[in-house]
């Protein structure tokens, strides 16, 4: 495949918008800037799958719709296989010339937690497994927002969700965070990662590199939800950096399988107190918690840095 | 025409994959299932050996089988599936909405019973509950009919009025494993010409791009649905001309009733889809003994032929329905039974039905079990007795 | 509710919740869900481009107007904030590095 076009600067992003305004994601939602963000890096040419969800039922309302490229949903579980169906009908199609063989079309899937690490995983996985050239981008909200927060396998450790609500005998989510990037990594796909927000280069190169594989690509974003995290819309970049500065959120990327690269370093690394203390769906975290979550993140840091060879993300200095 | 064909043994299942063939569809995606299993097998060789010129998805379900094919659908390729009982039920969810998406997908079920308990034989609960998923739904008697009315049935759901999904059910083993003499065609220059593709739908495409898909609230929902109630009553006249042509340049042709030795009958038997001919079979046992008897065919079920029917059955005084699944609950327990008792009721026609479940997981039905349902409703014929309920042929007690 | 205007039937619908015109959301502004209202101030802002890209809806945009701050520097092109769209979130306030854009209350 040939080496995609980076970007260095935002002066260099295309500025066609394929996003519409006045689609209706909450005030501050950054699942709108990476949807725009993705639309404008793929470009016209690209089918956006998307499954039910915060960003399906907002941006495509009959009769209006925020998207200016091909797009369809389908169903909650199934982004995946729809994907797979297209790409494969854009194959089959170039080969009978009904589409022009020459013409360069990107199958896009981008889904919330909900459908693609629990009830899309399957689909996802099969997917993955079969080869297709699909770019998959996942807006990680940490639970299923569009419903009204209620807790997926994406959902952190502690979280309070609607359905891990804080009790006298039960206070947030019981079970750590399901490892998606690592499960989609073991599929050994072309090329894995994970983006930020607030990383807004990192995240669209990452995106550009996904579309240029010949084979599925993953993009992991993480995407501070106003509404079910529980803050002011206007600190979401601010949060989102903060879950890259305290290495809660580490943005890394895979290629072939083998070349493993953490794309933001962390020389000086803030203690997670400050990612979680801005948060309201861990107000009833104790310093215990905090410090437990800390040791948990450390031995990961340690871990990846390992796997580098060198201290990409230092020790904690604030 | 016979410089056309070729013939050769096929089972059901296998014509149903020489028909995906011959229609040149440009995606498969299809997950194997006892009885169906041999139709994705045919396929993978006739892609494998390039027969096939399409790009067949090896799906890890059949709800990831039916997303896929409405995802290659909306981009405007011609697809196909097949499957049987908890396949079918499995992408249950995605059958709405293929159908609510006005894709022209075909797929080809083997007729399966629905587990619990588990079961792979054939029965026909695994179709009929799919009954108000607003596909088209045409019932094969004959290997031969499977593969004509997966042909036909790309023609009629690509029609620009129609836009409806289809599908084709047979026995599952009594059919789908068993040989027949199939006419399949030579080369598929004859059948694309009576059933070209239809590029021209809406379709996810860079050129034209449109979403398809949105929410509708309560303010729009109403209107598609009656959009789609209007594209299935439009499928009825699309369906017959489909069939006439078929029969003008093939030879062949179906309806949507097929009726034998009914002519002077005062009774018939009417069944679906394998056991049909097993109740000529048992027509010709009765008339040999001089019985007025007669069996009808139902092979559309939807849309629901009324017209057709009622006139095949209106000089008769008595009607034996034979299903073969159990609507659980009903107020009459055999689907087909409750759809027929309708139709006669909305045109205010008298016509005594009975109604007998038959062959529910693959219990054997021979020619003499319908010769021993006749008589026994003959028996309540004689004493003037009305339908109150079905009755269960065989069970043993 | 009389005064609603008839929403179209079934004849001048397309099938199947299909929407035909690409991004036309455009033609429904979002500007009243606004509480606060960023204000661009043309002769601090950098043109840096983080809130242009930051911005969810989006609702900044780049436009070819020249301008010549304060100070005497001249930029080739602007940045601003569309308010039909502009939801209020606060985003570009919080990010925008020298601190060019003033979030204030909207009195209706």
């Amino acid at each position: 495949m040939s080496a995609p076009t980076l970007y260095k600067t935002l002066f260099e992003l295309p500025k066609e918008e394929y996003f519409a305004p006045g689609h209706g994601l909450c005030a501050g939602c950054l699942a709108g800037t990476i949807a725009r963000m993705l639309v404008k890096v793929a470009g016209l040419n690209t089918i956006v799958v998307t499954p039910t969800g915060c960003l399906e039922v907002s941006t495509a309302s009959f009769p209006y719709t925020a998207w200016r490229v091909p797009w369809i949903h389908v169903a909650f579980e199934n982004a995946a296989a729809v994907a797979s169906g297209i790409e494969a009908a854009i194959k089959s199609l170039q080969r009978k010339g009904v589409i022009d063989p020459n013409k360069r079309i990107n199958v896009v899937a981008i889904g919330g937690d909900g459908g693609t690490v629990d009830i899309g995983f399957q689909a996802l996985s099969g997917m993955l497994e079969r080869g297709h050239k699909v770019m998959y981008v996942l807006y990680d909200n940490e639970a299923y927002m569009n419903t009204g927060i209620q807790r997926s396998g994406a959902t952190p450790f502690k979280a309070w969700t609607t359905t891990t609500p804080i009790g006298k005998m039960l206070k947030g989510k019981v079970q750590p965070k399901k490892p998606i990037g690592e499960i989609v990594a073991a599929h050994k796909v072309p090329y894995v990662a994970t983006a930020n927000p607030a990383y807004i280069i990192d995240m669209v190169n990452k995106f550009r590199k996904g579309l240029a594989v010949d084979g599925p690509a993953f993009i992991h974003v993480v995407q501070p939800c106003t509404t079910g995290w529980r803050f002011d819309p206007r600190y979401g970049i601010k949060i989102a950096k903060l879950a890259t500065e305290t290495a809660m959120w580490v943005n890394w990327e895979l290629e072939d399988n083998e070349v493993f690269r953490i794309t933001v370093p962390v020389p000086k690394r803030k203690h997670v107190k400050h990612y979680i203390r801005a948060q309201g769906r861990f107000n009833h975290l104790t310093d215990d918690d905090i410090a437990e979550i800390q040791k948990f993140v450390d031995k990961e840091v340690e871990r990846l840095n390992k796997i580098v060879g060198r201290e990409v993300i230092g020790p904690v200095v604030e | 025409m016979s410089s056309l064909w070729l013939r050769i043994p096929l089972t059901s299942n296998y014509a149903a994959a020489y028909a995906a063939k011959d229609v040149d569809i440009d995606v498969v995606a299809a997950y194997p299932i006892t009885p169906q299993t041999p139709v994705v097998e045919k396929i993978a060789e006739f892609v494998a050996n390039g027969e096939l010129n399409a790009e067949m998805i090896h799906v890890e379900s059949e709800h990831s089988a039916l997303s896929a094919c409405i995802g290659a659908s909306a981009t405007g390729a011609r697809v196909f599936t097949a499957t049987s009982a908890q396949g079918l039920e499995l992408m249950h969810e995605m059958l709405y909405i293929a159908s609510g998406m006005r894709l022209p997908i075909v797929m080809a079920i083997a007729a399966r019973a629905l587990s619990a308990p588990l079961s792979i034989w054939c029965d026909y609960s695994d179709l009929l509950a799919t009954r108000d998923t607003s596909w088209i739904t045409v019932v094969a008697s004959t290997a031969q009919e499977v593969y004509d009315s997966v042909i036909q049935m790309y023609r009629v759901a690509e029609d620009p009025n129609v836009l409806l999904p289809a599908m084709v059910a047979y026995d599952g083993f009594i059919m789908s494993h068993t040989y027949e003499p199939v006419y399949v065609a030579k080369d598929r220059t004859a059948i694309l010409e009576y059933a070209p593709k239809n590029y021209n739908r809406y379709r996810l495409n860079p050129d034209n791009p449109i979403t398809m898909g949105a929410i509708a609230d309560p303010n729009w929902y109403y209107e598609f649905k009656y959009q789609q109630m209007l594209a299935m009553r439009n499928a009825y006249e699309v369906l017959k001309k489909a069939d006439e042509e078929f029969g003008k340049m093939f030879g062949r042709q179906y309806g949507f009733i097929e009726t034998y030795k009914l002519e002077d009958a005062d009774t018939a038997l009417l069944t679906y889809g394998g056991l049909y001919g097993t109740v000529q079979d048992a027509v010709d046992l009765l008339r040999g003994k001089g019985i007025k008897v007669g069996a009808v065919k139902l092979r559309l079920f939807r849309p629901f032929p009324q017209s057709e029917l009622l006139e095949a059955v209106k000089n008769l005084k008595h009607l034996i329905v034979l299903d073969r699944a159990i609507s659980f609950g009903a107020p009459l327990e055999g689907p087909v039974a409750m759809e027929i008792i309708t139709a006669l009721k909305l045109k205010s026609i008298d016509l005594n039905l009975l109604n007998y479940i038959v062959g529910i997981g693959q219990r054997t039905v021979t020619e003499y079990d319908i010769v021993g349902i006749f008589e026994h409703a003959s028996k309540l014929i004689e004493k003037g007795a009305r339908l109150t309920e079905s009755f269960y042929w065989g069970v043993r007690e | 509710m009389s005064s609603e205007k008839k929403l179209p039937g079934w004849r001048s619908i397309p099938s199947a919740g299909m929407v035909l015109k690409p991004g036309n959301f455009a033609e429904r502004p979002t500007g009243d869900w606004r509480i606060f209202k960023p204000i661009i101030n043309q002769d601090k802002c950098l043109r840096c481009l983080i809130c242009w890209a930051i911005c969810p809806e989006p609702a900044i945009n780049i436009v070819d107007k020249p301008y010549r701050t304060a100070t005497g520097k001249e930029w080739k092109f602007t940045l601003e904030v569309n308010y039909n769209y502009c939801k209020g979130c606060g985003l570009c306030v919080e990010e925008c590095p020298v601190k060019a854009i003033n979030f204030v209350e909207e009195v209706k």
